[in-house]
């Protein structure tokens, strides 16, 4: 996970990551590969690989739910319409959104796109997954079924998931490594335990911010 | 089809009005101004189809296009970018910008020239309407009027401005939306820049062609 404050430069970072801006200066290593230096038809295979909840989900409008998710199908498989629509289905299923299929995007719900643009991420069986704030904008209950349905999603296709957020209930329910990025630089990393006994003054002052983590902070001191 | 659609075929109520009543005002202004009774009655019909073919249909009407489909275009990408659909399209790996503009422009190049081949022939049936039905002209003079030397080359000169305004509406139009950051308010303003920098473009390009062309 990538935690920071807003504007710390989490969601440019990930855009750095994925080819979507260009970097001033460092590397991006895609199983040892210089992803930044690779021609351009090499990194549309890399890019295959990838997939992506945008924070405001960027479902396109005018396709029904279906069109969405098989997008990429269509694109960039030779799949026949039975094999497309059954992936489809199976993606929905899995996001729990079972006959969803013939919506527009307008017609969901906030939380009911972020299962979509999850489906849509996975339909092309990615080794990454990148969530841009998949949370924001959620109620807490709806946050924490998107927070489970990432967390599974990861272990069962075995895939990494880097989800950037600024919401500390996610980064205690599904946070493994976490980075903590601060003005625009990798600030401290480590495991969730170690978030918690951090003596980091930046980061504790992000982690220990609401009343609520105060509280746990005094609990576990205590 | 379905940029044609968007683009082309959705514009034919606004094209058939504005043409039938500007060839009408055409016809009547051209009659209005005959005083000499040397000057026949059919000047009314040649007057007409000359500023129709000319220059109404294809530079009114592509200004008029510049405002409804420019901002259209500029308004759907700009929202498209500013709610990172774009950048879901460059994840996956497609060309975002071949992919939403092409089709746009290909769609432009290939519709426009019929919207303004119907408006040259409601053009002039406006004027002929008018003509017959306050009795300034009749229906001979203005007939005899549109056909009296006529120039096939100057609709082949009309078409092809007309192709030329099509590529500026909506590469203009695209670049502005494919550009577009920030919020909803910069969608807005991208639109708005596509429809004002489209419009100066056909105007400046209308006197070059011209220029080129007919002189």
């Amino acid at each position: 996970m990538i935690i920071g404050q807003s504007g710390s430069g989490k969601s440019v970072l990930t855009k750095c990551i994925v080819g979507l801006h260009q970097p001033d200066q460092g590397e991006v290593l895609f199983d040892g590969q210089n992803f930044l230096q690779l021609p351009l038809e090499e990194k549309k295979e890399i890019r295959k690989n990838i997939g992506m909840l945008f924070q405001a989900s960027a479902l396109f409008d005018s396709m029904t739910v279906e069109e969405n998710i098989s997008f990429p199908l269509r694109m960039f498989t030779n799949n026949t319409a039975g094999e497309i629509k059954n992936r489809v289905d199976e993606c929905l299923e899995r996001v729990n959104l079972v006959g969803k299929n013939d919506l527009y995007p307008g017609e969901t719900s906030g939380g009911m796109q972020k299962r979509i643009g999850i489906a849509r991420a996975i339909a092309m069986k990615p080794a990454y997954l990148f969530c841009d704030e998949p949370n924001s904008g959620l109620d807490p209950q709806t946050a924490i079924v998107i927070d489970n349905l990432i967390h599974e999603i990861t272990y069962e296709m075995d895939i990494t998931t880097i989800v950037i957020t600024h919401d500390m209930n996610s980064v205690i329910e599904i946070g493994d490594h976490i980075m903590f990025v601060y003005k625009g630089k990798k600030w401290w990393s480590g495991d969730k335990q170690d978030i918690l006994r951090s003596k980091n003054n930046e980061l504790n002052d992000f982690v220990y911010a609401s009343k609520f983590m105060k509280t746990l902070r005094e609990k576990l001191s205590s | 089809m379905q940029e044609i659609d968007s683009i082309g075929l959705s514009s034919i109520g606004i094209v058939a009005l504005m043409s039938v009543f500007m060839g009408a005002v055409i016809a009547l202004q051209t009659a209005s101004n005959m005083d000499s009774p040397l000057l026949p009655a059919y000047t009314v019909g040649f007057t007409a189809r000359q500023s129709i073919i000319l220059e109404f249909s294809p530079t009114i009407i592509a200004l008029i296009l510049a405002g409804k489909v420019g901002s259209n275009i500029a308004s759907e990408i700009g929202t498209m970018r500013v709610t990172e659909q774009i950048d879901a399209l460059d994840i996956m790996g497609v060309n975002s910008a071949a992919y939403l503009i092409l089709p746009k422009v290909l769609a432009g190049l290939f519709i426009f020239p019929f919207l303004i081949t119907i408006s040259m022939f409601l053009g002039i049936f406006g004027g002929w309407f008018v003509c017959i039905s306050t009795g300034v002209v009749s229906s001979n003079d203005y007939i005899y009027g549109i056909q009296y030397d006529f120039q096939p080359f100057d609709v082949f000169y009309a078409l092809i401005k007309t192709v030329i305004f099509a590529f500026i509406i909506t590469t203009v139009a695209s670049y502005h939306g494919y550009f577009a950051k920030g919020s909803a308010l910069e969608v807005g303003r991208s639109s708005t820049k596509a429809v004002v920098y489209s419009s100066i473009l056909i105007l400046i390009f209308n006197y070059i062609v011209t220029q080129l062309l007919l002189i």
